[in-house]
Order: C-alpha cells, then sequence, then structure tokens
C-alpha cells in the first residue's frame, strides 16, 4: 500500500510529505521530476513510474502532483483513486473559505457516511441533475460519437435520520449507473428507486449513462470556414454558432477554444457578439460567446496571421465548445418524486435540471 | 491505507494541512530575513519553539506544536526537538496531545531512548474505556518503529484482536502489518491473530484483516477457506478500500480451488455470439453446459454476490471486480464488465490510463467484449498523447472487416493531428490493420503511399517503416512503390526511414534494376556523412547488388567497403569485414562465399505486427505489474486451475456438519456420499441461478424450483428434504442446539419443532453457532438469515457491555486521554429497516456506546386461528376440493415467506392423480415455493401439504393453477393482513423506544366506541390476536396494551397500541414503516375491537 505521500507544486517545490511506514527521502521524487521532463506536458507523465526500489504513482489535480510512493504490488487503480479522495478532501477543506481553529473531529456514527445529531433549522434537500453531452461532431456537422453522462448531485440539509427515496417517471433510460455507497442497490434494482439515508450536505448521488439507443439530441451546430493559403502567411477564419433544437430553452454561457497549429502567429477577429482572447504563447483562441439570440447568429470572422516561410498546417483546428441549457435534462429524465421517512419535519424539496456540454469537439 | 474518516492520524493530518497554510505565508514573510543565514535563524525558531513547548499555557504549546508538525509536514528536521515535544505526550489538552502522536510518529524511529518514555502512556491508554482512545493507542504504538517494544506491540495486538469494539479490532488488523514490516520474527505469532480475526463477522474487520494476511502470509490459503462464504455473504458492506483487497484475493484463492469454468471450445466465436445474446439465452447456454461441467456453488456465489459492485463509485472496486470476472467467470458471463469500464473512461486521466491498459489486454483476446463500444475509444484533440496511444491500441484490437471502412475514415483525421506522437502511432496502426484485415491491405497501402508527400517529416519517415513492413509482407509487384521511395531518398533526412527505403531498394533490387545502382552511387557520395543505421543498410545495398549485378556495381561496392573499413563505428566495421569475406571471392574464403546470394538474398519471414499488450496477458489484470509489464515485488502469481478441484468440503463450517447428523435424509448421504454435504450446495446452486435471473426479472425463481420438484419421483424425497433443510436452516439450527439429542425426524416433524425452535431462539439466542451457519446459507434467505444472526449478536453485545460496564469505574481514573470531543453518540440504530444489510447494522451495534440497544426476537405465536379459507370448492374442483389456513409458523421454505397449509380432499369415488401446482400468475416480486406434486389421492382421502408464499409485505392476491392428472383450476390466495405478520417479543421499554422512532407518518391512529365490558385485557388480547399475528409485549399500565410484530418480508416493525379511555371509548395506534399495511390493519382491527 502507499508508502509515503509527497505533494509537489507546478515549479517543482516538495511542499508536503507524510510517511506511514518509515521515513523516505524526498530525493525519491527525483526519478519523478526526470519523467515530467521528458513528457514535456503535464498531461503526459505517466501516473505509474517504476524506479529500482519504489514505485511512484501519482495524480495532477488542480496543478499539484500527488506522488505516492509503493513498495509492493497494489491495484494502481486503488492508489490512484485514494490520492483523487486525498485531494477533494482538501478541496473540501481549504475550499471553504473558513478553515476552523480546531481540528476537525470525527466521530463513529451508526452509518458511516452521516454524521450524529444533524440539526437544521430550515430543512432542505435539493437535487440537481446534470447532463453533459459527450459528441466528435466531424467536418460535415454530422454525428461521429455522441453520448449523454449525467450525475444527480444532492445538497441534503435535514436534521436527525431522513430516510429519502427519489423516484424517476422514466427510470429506464438510465443505462448504466454508480452509486453512491447510501443507496440500497437492492430497492433500485427490484423498484427503481433511488433509496437511501443520505450523507449530510453536498455529495454526488448517483452518476449515469443514458442508454446509448436513445439519439442525441445536439442542441447546437457550428458553421466554420477556416483555411490556409499556400504560400501566404495569412489564413481567413470564420465561425457562426447557431441552435439547432433547443426545446423553448436559451442557451447560454457558450465559449469556443481552439488550440490554433502552431505556426499562427497572431489572430485579427471581430466578433459580432462576446469577446474573444488568443494566447500568441499557448496559440489557444478562446470566444466568450454568452447566449444565442436565434434572431442574430454569433459570428467570429477575420485573418489568421502565419508564421512566413512555413508550410501552412496541414489540418485545421477542432473547435471545443461549452454550452449550458437551464431547466433541462437533455435526455428526459424526470424525477417524479422525493419521499422522506424517518422524521416527522416537512422538508423543502428542490429539483434542478442543467444541460451542459461535455467533451464537446467540432473537427473543422 | 485506512479510509477511517474518524481516525486520529487524518484528523491531525487536516491539522498539518491547515498549518500548511500558515507556514506557507510565514516562509514568505520570513525569506528576506533567512537570506542572511538559514542555519542561525532555524535555530533561534527553535528554541523559541523549546520555550514555548516549556510554557503553562496550553495555548502557546499548542501554537509551538502546530509549527513543528508544520515543519514535519515539509520534510524539515524537527528531531532535536524531542526531549520538549515528549514531554507534553501526557498533556490533558487533546488538541496538543494529537499533535505530540503525529510528531512521535515521525521522530521515534531517530530517538528510541526517548520514545520509550512514552510507551507507558500508550499502554495505559489501551485499557481506556473509549474505544476510539484505546484505537488510536494501538495505532501509535504500532507506529512507533522502535524494536525494543516488539514484545509490548505484539501484546497489544492480541489483546485488541479480542476487543468487543469491531473498530478496535480493526486497528489490531493494521496494526499487524505494522509489526510484521518492523520485526518479520514475528510472523507465525502474527498468522495466530490473523487467523483468529478472519473468524470476526464485522464488516468493518473483514478488509483490513484480509490486507494483513495478503502482507504477512498470503500463502497460506488454508486459512480462508472456512471464511471464504462468510468474505462473500460480506463483501457488498464492507467499506469500498476493503472491497478492493478481498476481490483480489478471493480471485487467487478461486484459481486454487475451483475448476476452470472454460471450456476448450469455449473459444472467441462462441463468445462473440453471447454478448449479443439477452441473458436468458446465456442462461440456457450455461445449463446445458452444466451436463458436462457443474460449478461449485462457491465459485457461483462468488461471481454473484461481486456483480452489485460493479455499480461502486470507487474505480478500484470496478476494476477489482471486473478482472475477478475476467480471471473466474465462464467466458459467456464476462461480457457484463465491458460496460463498467467503458463507464470509467469518463473520470480522470489517471483512471483512464490504467483502465485502458486494461481493456487494450482484454481487447486482444475477445473483441466482442468491446466491439460495441467501439466509438467510446474515439480520440479527441484534448486528450494526453498517452491516453490517444492507448485508445489507439485498443481500436486497432477491435478493427475487423465489419468496422475497418469506418476506423480508416476516423484514422485519417488523427493521421493529420498536430500531436505528431500520435499521427506516427496513427500510421503504424493504420499498417497492423493492413496486414491483420487483407481486405484492406490495398486501400491501407496507398493511403500510406499519399502520406509519403506529406508536408511533416516524422509521417513521412513512419509511412516509409510501414511501407516496407507491408511490401515485405506482400513480395507481389509493387514496383511504382518502390522507385516513389527511391526518389524520397534525396529529400528525407530521418534516419530510420532512410535505412528503411535502402533495405526495401536491396531486397527487391531485382525489379528495380535501373534504379537501385544509381541510389547506391548517391548513397558513396554521402556515405560519410549518414547514420550508422544508414551505413549499415548501405553496405546491405551495396553487397546486394554486388551479388546481383556485379557488373555495374562492382566497384561502386568496393569504394563503400573501404569506406567503411575505416569508420569510426566498430559495428560498421566488423559488417564490412564480414560482407568483404563472404561476397568478394579471393583463396581464404571458404566455402560460404559460394551461397552468398542465398545468404544476402534468402526469402524473409515478414514481421509480425504486434501489439504491445499481447504478452501481458499471464499479469493478473488490474495489477501494477499488468501496467508495468514486468514483474513488481510482492505480485503474487495467479495459479492455473487445477486439473481437479480439491476437497470443496474444507469451506463447510463445522455447524453445517453437525447439522447432518440430524437431517433426516440418509438418502442424499448415500446418493453421493463423496460430496457429503453438497447435495445441499447444489440446491444452492439452483437457487443462485434463478436468483442472479430475478435480479434483473424476478419471479423465475419460485419456476425453477418447481421444476426441480417434479423432476422425478425417485428423488423426491430427498429432494423435498434437501429443501426443507435449505429453507429452514437458521431455524433448523436452532432447534438443534436446543434439543441435541432429537430423534431422526420427517419432514413433518420438522414443523413440528418448529415451536419449540421459536422458543428456543428467545431463549438461547446468544448461540454463536446459529450465526456462522447462517453466514454460510446462500443467496435469497442470507438478508434475513443474517438478520436473526443479528438478533442473537445483540444480545451477545449487551451482555458483553454489562461485564465491560462493570469494568469502567474501575479504570476510568486513569484515563489520560479524556478524548471529551469524541461525542458518545447514542442515537439508536433505526431497526433492522433495509437501510443497513443486517451484517452491517451488527457492526454498528458494536460501535455503539450507548447502552440501550434493543432485543426483538420472533416468538411464537399467541394464538393460532383454526379459520379456513377455500381454495377450490368441490364442485368447481370436479370433486377436488381444497382449503387453506394460515399455520401462523415461520415458513420453513424461506424466511420471507408466509406459510400456508393446504388441505386437499378428494370427495369423488375415483382416485386423483398427480395433484400439483401449474402456472402461476404472481405480482412483481412475489415469490412461491410450491408443494412437491401429489402421486395420487384415494377417494374420500385427504391430505395436507405446505406451502410458502413470500407476499412481499401486500395484501396482493397470489394466483395459480392447481393441477390433477386432467385438469387445471385457477386459484387465489388473498393473505389476511394480519397473517402477513410474525410476532415479536418485546420490552415495553423497548417498543416505547421503537414507537418513538416510527413517528409522523408512521404513524395511524383511531377512535373505538365499544362498551366497557369488552374492554378487558383479555378479551382485547383475544380479540387482537385473532385478526393479526402478533405478540404481547407486557405494559405497566392497566390501561394500554400493547403488541408488536414483524413483517414477513421485509422485518419491519408494526407496533399495536390500545389505549382505553374515559366512557366508552379506546385509541387504537399503530406505527410502522409499512404505512399501507399499518393503514390496513387499523382497518380490520377497528370493526372487530368495536364489536360487543
Amino acid at each position: 500500500m502507499i508508502h509515503s505521500l509527497f505533494l509537489i507544486n507546478c515549479s517543482g517545490d516538495i511542499f508536503l510529505e507524510k510517511h506511514w511506514k518509515s521515513v523516505v527521502s524526498q530525493s525519491v521524487c527525483d526519478y519523478f521530476f526526470e519523467a515530467q521532463e521528458k513528457a514535456a506536458d503535464v498531461e503526459n507523465v505517466p501516473p505509474v513510474i517504476s524506479t529500482p526500489h519504489h514505485y511512484l504513482i501519482s495524480i495532477y489535480r488542480d496543478k499539484l502532483f500527488f506522488v505516492s510512493v509503493i513498495q509492493t504490488e497494489v491495484p494502481p487503480l486503488f492508489v490512484i483513486e485514494f490520492l483523487h479522495r486525498v485531494a477533494d478532501t482538501f478541496q473540501d477543506y481549504f475550499g471553504s473559505s473558513n478553515v476552523g481553529d480546531t481540528l476537525p473531529t470525527g466521530q463513529l456514527s451508526n452509518i458511516p457516511w452521516r454524521r450524529a445529531g444533524v440539526k437544521y433549522t430550515n430543512n432542505e434537500a435539493y437535487f440537481d441533475v446534470i447532463e453533459e453531452i459527450d459528441a466528435i461532431i466531424d467536418k460535415s456537422g454530422s454525428t461521429v460519437f455522441a453520448e449523454i453522462q449525467g450525475v444527480i448531485d444532492a445538497c441534503i440539509k435535514l436534521s436527525g435520520m431522513p430516510d429519502l427515496s427519489l423516484s424517476f417517471m422514466n427510470p429506464r433510460l438510465l443505462d448504466d449507473v454508480s452509486f453512491h455507497p447510501c443507496i440500497r442497490f437492492k430497492r433500485w434494482e427490484s423498484e427503481r428507486v433511488l433509496s437511501f439515508i443520505p450523507p449530510d450536505g453536498n455529495f454526488r448521488l448517483i452518476s449515469y449513462r443514458v442508454s446509448s439507443q436513445n439519439l442525441v439530441a445536439i442542441p447546437v451546430y457550428v458553421k466554420h470556414n477556416i483555411s490556409f493559403k499556400e504560400n501566404s502567411s495569412c489564413g481567413r477564419f470564420d465561425i457562426t454558432i447557431g441552435p439547432k433544437q433547443n426545446m423553448g430553452k436559451t442557451i447560454e454561457g457558450i465559449t469556443v477554444t481552439v488550440h490554433m497549429p502552431k505556426v499562427v502567429l497572431n489572430m485579427n477577429l471581430t466578433p459580432t457578439q462576446g469577446s474573444y482572447t488568443f494566447d500568441p504563447v499557448t496559440k489557444v483562441l478562446t470566444w466568450d460567446v454568452g447566449k444565442i439570440t436565434p434572431q442574430k447568429l454569433p459570428s467570429l470572422k477575420g485573418l489568421v496571421n502565419l508564421q512566413s516561410g512555413a508550410p501552412k498546417p496541414e489540418e485545421n483546428p477542432s473547435l471545443n465548445i461549452q454550452f449550458k441549457i437551464q431547466q433541462l435534462a437533455i435526455s428526459g429524465l424526470k424525477v417524479n418524486r422525493l419521499d422522506m421517512y424517518g422524521e416527522k419535519y416537512k422538508p423543502f424539496k428542490g429539483v434542478k435540471y442543467v444541460t451542459k456540454a461535455g467533451k464537446f469537439q467540432v473537427r473543422t | 491505507m485506512s479510509s477511517n474518516s474518524f481516525a486520529y492520524n487524518e484528523q491531525s493530518g487536516g491539522g498539518e494541512a491547515t498549518e500548511l497554510g500558515q507556514e506557507a505565508t510565514s516562509t514568505i514573510t520570513i525569506s528576506p530575513s533567512g537570506a542572511f543565514g538559514l542555519f542561525s535563524s532555524d535555530l533561534k525558531k527553535n528554541e523559541d519553539l523549546k520555550q514555548m513547548l516549556e510554557s503553562n499555557k496550553d495555548s502557546a504549546k499548542l501554537d509551538a506544536m502546530k509549527r513543528i508538525v508544520g515543519m514535519i509536514a515539509k520534510g524539515k528536521n524537527a528531531s532535536e526537538l524531542f526531549p520538549a515535544v515528549v514531554k507534553n505526550v501526557a498533556s490533558k489538552n487533546i488538541e496538543i496531545k494529537k499533535l505530540v502522536y503525529v510528531y512521535l510518529v515521525r521522530y521515534a524511529e531517530e530517538q528510541q531512548d526517548l520514545a520509550l518514555l512514552s510507551i507507558s502512556t500508550f499502554q495505559r491508554a489501551l485499557k481506556d474505556p473509549n474505544q476510539l482512545i484505546r484505537a488510536s493507542a494501538l495505532r501509535v504504538l504500532s507506529s512507533i518503529r522502535v524494536p525494543i517494544i516488539v514484545p509490548i506491540m505484539m501484546l497489544a495486538i492480541k489483546e485488541a484482536s479480542a476487543d468487543l469494539s469491531p473498530y478496535v479490532r480493526k486497528n489490531a488488523a493494521h496494526a499487524i502489518q505494522k509489526l510484521y514490516s518492523l520485526d518479520p520474527e514475528q510472523k507465525e505469532m502474527l498468522i495466530e491473530v490473523i487467523e483468529k480475526l478472519l473468524k470476526d463477522k464485522s464488516t468493518l474487520v473483514a478488509g483490513s484483516v484480509v490486507m494483513a494476511f495478503e502482507e504477512v502470509c498470503p500463502d497460506r490459503i488454508d486459512l480462508i477457506h472456512k471464511n471464504y462464504r462468510k468474505l462473500c455473504n460480506l463483501l457488498v458492506d464492507v467499506e469500498e478500500w476493503g472491497q478492493v483487497v478481498i476481490i483480489h484475493m478471493l480471485t487467487r484463492y478461486a484459481r486454487t480451488q475451483f475448476v476452470s469454468p472454460w471450456k476448450e471450445d469455449d473459444g472467441l466465436e462462441d463468445n462473440e455470439k453471447n454478448f449479443y445474446e439477452s441473458d436468458d439465452e446465456q442462461k440456457e447456454k450455461t445449463d446445458k453446459r452444466k451436463k458436462t461441467y457443474a460449478m461449485d456453488p462457491d465459485h457461483r456465489l462468488l461471481i454473484r454476490n461481486t456483480k452489485p459492485l460493479l455499480q461502486s463509485r470507487n474505480a478500484a472496486v470496478v476494476m477489482a471486480v471486473a478482472q475477478l470476472y475476467w480471471h473466474i467467470a465462464p467466458k459467456s458471463e464476462t461480457g457484463i464488465i465491458s460496460k463498467s469500464l467503458v463507464r470509467l473512461l469518463r473520470s480522470n486521466r489517471e483512471v483512464q490510463y490504467i483502465v485502458l491498459q486494461n481493456i487494450a489486454t482484454m481487447s486482444i483476446q475477445r473483441k466482442g467484449m468491446f466491439e460495441p463500444y467501439l466509438k467510446s475509444f474515439y480520440v479527441r484533440s484534448t486528450d494526453p498523447t498517452m491516453i490517444k496511444t492507448l485508445k489507439l491500441e485498443i481500436l486497432t484490437n477491435l478493427a475487423n472487416e465489419a468496422n475497418i471502412s469506418t476506423l480508416l475514415r476516423e484514422f485519417q483525421t488523427y493521421v493529420k493531428s498536430q500531436d505528431k506522437q500520435f499521427a506516427a502511432a496513427t500510421i503504424q496502426t493504420i499498417g497492423r490493420c493492413a496486414t491483420n484485415i487483407s481486405e484492406v491491405t490495398d486501400t491501407c497501402l496507398n493511403g500510406l503511399v499519399c502520406l509519403l508527400s506529406n508536408r511533416d517529416e516524422i509521417v513521412v519517415a513512419e509511412s516509409v517503416v510501414v511501407i516496407k513492413k507491408l511490401l515485405q509482407m506482400q513480395p507481389a509487384q509493387h514496383g511504382e512503390i518502390i522507385k516513389h521511395m527511391a526518389k524520397l531518398l534525396d529529400s528525407i533526412t530521418v534516419p530510420v526511414a532512410r535505412a528503411s527505403i535502402l533495405w526495401l531498394i536491396g531486397e527487391n533490387c531485382e525489379r528495380v534494376p535501373k534504379i537501385a545502382p544509381d541510389v547506391l552511387r548517391k548513397m558513396a557520395k554521402s556515405f560519410t556523412s549518414e547514420d550508422d543505421l544508414v551505413k549499415l543498410q548501405i553496405l546491405n545495398l551495396g553487397a546486394k547488388l554486388y551479388l546481383t549485378n556485379s557488373k555495374q556495381t562492382k566497384l561502386l561496392t568496393q569504394y563503400i567497403l573501404n569506406l567503411g573499413k575505416y569508420d569510426q563505428n566498430y559495428d560498421i566495421r566488423d559488417r564490412t569485414r564480414f560482407i568483404r569475406q563472404l561476397i568478394v571471392p579471393n583463396e581464404k574464403s571458404g566455402a560460404l562465399s559460394k551461397y552468398a546470394k542465398k545468404i544476402f538474398l534468402a526469402q524473409k519471414p515478414a514481421p509480425l505486427l504486434e501489439s504491445p499488450f499481447k504478452d501481458r496477458d499471464h499479469f493478473q489484470l488490474g495489477t501494477l505489474s499488468h501496467t508495468l509489464n514486468t514483474k513488481a515485488t510482492g505480485y503474487l502469481e495467479l495459479s492455473n486451475w487445477p486439473e481437479v478441484a480439491p476437497d470443496p468440503s474444507v469451506r463447510n463450517v463445522e455447524v453445517i456438519e453437525l447439522a447432518k447428523e440430524w437431517t433426516p435424509v440418509g438418502k442424499a448421504k448415500k446418493e453421493n456420499s463423496a460430496k457429503k454435504f453438497y447435495s445441499e450446495s447444489e440446491e444452492d446452486e439452483d437457487s443462485s441461478d434463478s436468483s442472479s435471473d430475478s435480479e434483473s426479472g424476478s419471479g423465475s425463481e419460485s419456476g425453477e424450483r418447481g421444476e426441480s420438484g417434479e423432476e422425478g419421483d425417485s428423488s423426491e424425497d430427498s429432494s423435498s428434504g434437501q429443501e426443507s433443510e435449505s429453507g429452514s436452516e437458521s431455524g433448523v439450527e436452532d432447534e438443534r442446539t436446543a434439543k441435541r439429542n432429537s430423534k431422526p425426524k420427517g419432514k413433518s416433524d420438522s414443523e413440528d419443532g418448529e415451536k419449540e425452535n421459536e422458543k428456543s431462539k428467545t431463549s438461547d439466542s446468544s448461540n454463536a453457532e446459529s450465526s456462522s451457519i447462517e453466514e454460510s446459507s446462500s443467496d435469497s434467505e442470507s438478508e434475513s438469515d443474517s438478520e436473526s444472526e443479528t438478533e442473537s449478536r445483540r444480545v451477545t453485545k449487551e451482555k458483553g457491555k454489562k461485564t465491560k460496564q462493570d469494568r469502567n469505574p474501575l479504570t476510568k481514573d486513569v484515563s489520560l486521554l479524556d478524548l471529551d470531543d469524541f461525542n458518545p453518540v447514542s442515537t439508536p440504530v433505526a431497526l433492522p429497516t433495509p437501510a443497513l444489510s443486517p451484517s452491517l447494522i451488527a457492526d454498528l451495534e458494536g460501535l455503539n456506546l450507548s447502552t440501550s440497544s434493543s432485543v426483538i426476537s420472533v416468538t411464537a405465536p399467541v394464538f393460532v386461528p383454526m379459520k379456513t379459507h377455500v381454495l377450490l370448492h368441490r364442485m368447481s374442483g370436479k370433486g377436488l376440493a381444497a382449503n387453506y389456513y394460515f399455520p401462523r409458523q415461520p415458513c420453513i421454505f424461506g424466511d420471507k415467506m408466509v406459510s400456508v397449509q393446504i388441505t386437499l380432499n378428494n370427495t369423488t369415488d375415483q382416485k386423483i392423480e398427480n395433484i400439483h401446482i401449474g402456472g402461476k400468475k404472481l405480482p412483481i416480486g412475489m415469490q412461491m415455493h410450491v408443494f412437491n406434486p401429489i402421486d395420487s389421492l384415494e377417494p374420500e382421502g385427504s391430505i395436507t401439504v405446505s406451502m410458502g408464499i413470500d407476499f412481499c409485505d401486500s395484501t396482493q392476491t397470489a394466483s395459480f393453477q392447481l393441477c390433477t392428472k386432467d385438469d387445471c383450476f385457477n386459484v387465489n390466495i388473498q393473505p389476511p393482513v394480519g397473517e402477513l405478520l410474525l410476532p415479536v417479543a418485546m420490552s415495553e421499554k423497548d417498543f416505547k423506544k421503537e414507537q418513538g422512532m416510527l413517528t409522523g407518518m408512521n404513524e395511524t391512529s383511531t377512535v373505538i366506541i365499544t362498551a366497557p365490558q369488552n374492554f378487558t385485557s383479555s378479551v382485547i388480547l383475544q380479540k387482537v390476536v385473532n385478526v393479526a399475528n402478533v405478540g404481547a409485549v407486557p405494559s405497566g399500565q392497566d390501561n394500554i396494551h400493547r403488541f408488536a410484530a414483524k413483517t414477513v418480508h421485509s422485518g419491519s416493525l408494526m407496533l399495536v397500541t390500545v389505549e382505553l379511555k374515559e366512557g366508552s371509548t379506546a385509541q387504537l395506534i399503530i406505527n410502522t414503516e409499512k404505512t399501507v399495511i399499518g393503514s390496513v390493519l387499523l382497518r380490520e382491527l377497528k370493526p372487530v375491537l368495536s364489536q360487543g
């Protein structure tokens, strides 16, 4: 299992270490730095590194590397998953601005995931149904691959030991589901009802995939015309975004991110709406579009300056698109009702639906 | 390693983190001064820390400790503070104490003598009444790596392993590994402790002890046998990390104990087909296979019990189950893991990396598994390169004639990627597809040739290399391509590509007779400036041309050989010498030169383009070794399936063997004495199959059961014996202990005995044996079985607690670690609601610090009404009449079933033959255990048979057909609500407590008006028990009557209260979680109580 843990920031300082068995010298991290150098890009640092005496398993989260030192065979996912939980805990703890003076104490609760003696004056239970569309759209605008991934995040502030059951109008939509440990698996198997005693506070209740038989409605389309002229130091860039089937809901929070080819020096563009930035170092173009109004479709047009003399880029860059549609779960999933047992008070209940773009890529 | 959110160290871990923030800011402010002299400032800082630690104020000490722990966390040396810190180990302040512990764990190894000063504090804390303090003392003690205290640690571990608190026992399991790493000499003693802890029934302990087992004695597989079934059954309730460890261990176990479920011809084709079949079809297949191969029920148990964990939120658990299925499940069942693995691809890049690696290995052997998810492996431009290449690898493995055109189109996009490393990998991939799928070889080759004119050199070079391999495989005429490539030599600079072209021209020099010598000429010119790799190929080309076309190239070759002779690289000089000797004839050259042409221009076998994951499958999936593709330290080989399974009876827990003596069926023994008790387990297997069925679309279980009953007359007796055995296990066991001297009985006897059994249960439920057999009993029953286990455990716990409390006052004064902020939790467990599976409740019960815990156990019915209901009237049954009544006994066929007795009468003057139950129309979830067919019923004869129906705690009708040899009659049983209950005994106090928890929506009440004479307690009792199978609760007040029962199916409590008011009114209150039955019962009771 994990022998030691080192936390390394993006400038390569080891700023925290913890040893569970004997102390392992910081120098073991040199192997990690070596691999990091070789990888060039943080994303490509191999998560598992073998060194003469140890194995290093690392994760990269929020510009920090969590490097664990392993001495014997262990399922790597075990370590990776654990490190991510550690990172989650840090995020949770430091994320809230008021870091308390007394150290947090745990307690042995009857239900491992819920602390005892919870009390609220306002009892509330909120559920966010968040669906993300993962898609690859090809040059011609047809869908290469599309899939809906959803999660239900809950924020439960209920006193005592409430026992909740959440049912759906159309549970059959959920093809593949993974559960928070609080959910009674058998109930779901037999009745398709989520029955659970919730943890206190924010947590992810389930994540699911919508069965692939259902066609995925793609809410936006992109018209694009990107071209680089041969033997010339400029190219044209022209993209327009429009709503496809918006089901009466506005599409908002649209952002387009493009990783331009290395030969691009600068871009001279005019957006009809929103604002754009181009970082000449990373070659990333970001266009913050905002909302789509169907009357006037947003577009971004202009010229691309290329490094003179360099060959024109082989391929047009892909467009990564972000958007958000409030009050809509694109799969059509609907919560039917939420019942509470075990406590007497009437809680305030709320369900919110949001659809977002996940890994949404348009090839050009 | 452990996931205790409440662990001590972890808390202070949080503390370190807090500190970290503060430290970070302080370093920023200090750094300017630090520039003068790092050492002096450090020393000074430590001086003031010492002073703070000496101070009288806790706040100063706390500040100092925070800073010191901060130093430790940052890896700075704080060892010189040891004497000052260790003094505070006995501090009354809990915050200080926690931080001192953190410090001790870090530096005790370096300052052993001083560390010993603190040991006595921990020894005292090990006896603390608070379980949290005992546990944390053990944790710190075992983390202090001082060899002198090994005996003390050993003793502490031994004691803790027998602690009443499962939490302390869990920590004992953790300490085992620590002690073992400190002193491996202790192995034998530690194994003893492990053996003891493996028997522990707590879900809290299971994961930790298996971890200790894996670390200390993974080869002692014999320790697992007796705990195997228990571990399988507990698995779902163990915490996530424990699940991973247990699943990996059980995978290894299964491979040593069971025979292979893979049939020889169960190859790729078969499997591919299966993948598209529905579960039912698969089932049929497996059934067919069973004729030749019967899976050990324990093998099946493991496969079945791990399945729900595929839906865990923890990627490690999902992967663990996936590898278990891959390594031990029948190939037709492995398909279900792909969906879950694909789901994990949405996770972090690290998780993706590992999962993709494993999928890559799997997809080589079984394309079919992942083919439906082909598009999930499409590459996004934003993926990191390592993910992209892995996805590409999988896509290549999945490529076949059907999808290759789609894939090639996809590859075209990838080739153009800005990530050139990835583009190059794609070209390799296209090459592999071209060789694997002959239909597209030409298409791929053309595509690759097009890439030769690509602007990017890496792409061109990679294409050249791949084309070279392809052409080698296809010795057909490809002169044009070779010519094209020869031209590339002028422009391309990548050495591998140049070398490849040269080799290709040399190999085909007779096909391009004009070009080859010219190429050699050009190369001779640039020889000195070429890369070594290219030089070697120039030499080869020269040699080949010399042999085929010596007229034109003799001089050129000699020139090149001369250049090579004086090259700086010895490889090239060697090669030159070798070639010269072979091809240039002289007197010294022996016979070999005659064969020079054969040597150089031999037909060379085409290279195999293989997946780099091809050889990984000999590592267990999901392991570190698999990821690294080398054996990691401590990797445990997965053994091959044994040819013959080792004796399966080793997994039987003793109690079962004893039960055997009692079992009325000697026949089972005769039939297969070798299998011993396994006749039962076969039954077990049947039900296991059907229950896995019922997971998807329930209701089929009873059908299969029925079939097994009908199988044949000869086996009828023994099979019924088996059934009653497996169905009523828990009951039977208790009974056995109650009347150890019981005489051999028939089946009906066991029902008689049931009553006594009930009594014995209440009086003697602390019987430990009864719970251990329940562990091993299977599936559908297991839940309710272990519920009764819970009950018995509770009693034990209760007893234990009492003795503990007796001791507490004595030890109070030495509780140095008075952790005042560990609130003793006193919220009682909300009864065996389905919320927690019973075994978990058992744990929690142990954790509960409050002294009160309720005792709820089923009792014998107060009254059994003899009222019979008509099932089939003789008129409509053509002379066959059937009546049924509810004997109010726990059902012997299943703990969730209501037992029903049916009396059949033959009113005709002829024999009625083959009376059995035919088609069933049951609402979803409802199950039925039918009686065995009756061969014949004499005229005027009558026979009584028992059935069990699981009504799922509802009053829905069970419809089925009662059939004779000639006819089928549709009949219904609708249970009165009162029969869906089993009476329980509980004290008034418990009743009130439970009632307190079942308020609000769970409470219904009504007012009854009737004459006062009806309000005597005997009348009320009689009236209530007539309607419902409830037990009376002793009451301290005359005007309140209480009755308690639990529902048969879910075991939910049903509390009935009749409170007499002034005048002739009474209040009837029913508290239950099952509000529907509660209100129905209220409706039924009201008129009965109101009657005169």
